[in-house]
């Protein structure tokens, strides 16, 4: 239940991302000088944060997704197998979104 | 329900798209993006980590590789496909009177074109532009 409804809330926070992603690659595509701008943004603690946010909505609507696969392909119906798959959501979800940020920070 | 007592035609039942002409066709688009996206979401990341901190030359370098300016725009396009069948979902769940249903159902399509599209056009300015 609560897992259904996180499925819907970080497919809407990607549809918002989506935004940011398009003004992103725009502000590239417009030259150097609001490159620079959109770069400063993005690495500014409250670019940080959305970006962190993204990755984190990303992984958990991906986790999410995957668990719908199980349930296409007719199976994890059974209560416990049920539970399991949403209780593990959100950490498989957490523990991508670190080590994302940890290769991210590693790459620079 | 007995032979022959059914009122749906033959036709409609061979088409299969029941009284809505959509049929299954949203349910079926959303897992194949579904399952294109698993896939290029990974390839978008390594895309965002590949470019952190790189200045101007060395990002539009970057973006120039066929290979990266294809991922993007595959995630972009199966991406926004996805999410305008998504966010008809919940406003279908959530969005009760007629007229603003489709209003807003509208202006989701609108936006989901709008924004792959100024992605898509970005993308390739960064590809081919100078």
């Amino acid at each position: 239940m609560a897992m259904s409804i996180a499925h819907r809330v970080t497919g809407a926070a990607l549809y918002a991302g989506s935004l940011l992603l398009a003004a992103w690659l725009i502000a590239a595509a417009f030259g150097p000088a609001s490159y620079e701008r959109a770069q400063w943004l993005a690495g500014s603690w409250l670019g940080r944060l959305a970006l962190f946010g993204y990755t984190y909505a990303l992984f958990h609507h991906m986790v999410g997704g995957v668990r719908h696969f199980i349930w296409d392909a007719g199976r994890g119906f059974e209560p416990e197998a049920r539970m399991n798959l949403a209780r593990m959501t959100p950490f498989v979800a957490g523990a991508l979104t670190i080590l994302a940020w940890i290769v991210g920070y590693a790459a620079r | 329900m007995a032979h022959g007592s059914s009122l749906r035609t033959p036709l409609g039942k061979v088409r299969g798209l029941g009284p809505a002409r959509s049929g299954t066709e949203h349910f079926w688009v959303q897992r194949l993006t579904g399952v294109a996206n698993l896939f290029l979401a990974f390839a978008f990341l390594a895309i965002v980590i590949a470019l952190t901190g790189r200045d101007y030359a060395s990002a539009r370098a970057l973006l120039a590789n066929p290979v990266v300016a294809l991922l993007l725009t595959l995630f972009v396009v199966s991406g926004a496909i996805h999410m305008r069948i998504g966010m008809q979902v919940i406003i279908e769940d959530y969005v009760h009177g007629e007229g603003v249903k489709v209003l807003v159902t509208m202006a989701n399509t609108f936006f989901a074109i709008a924004v792959g599209a100024a992605s898509l056009i970005a993308i390739l300015k960064l590809a081919f532009g100078n």
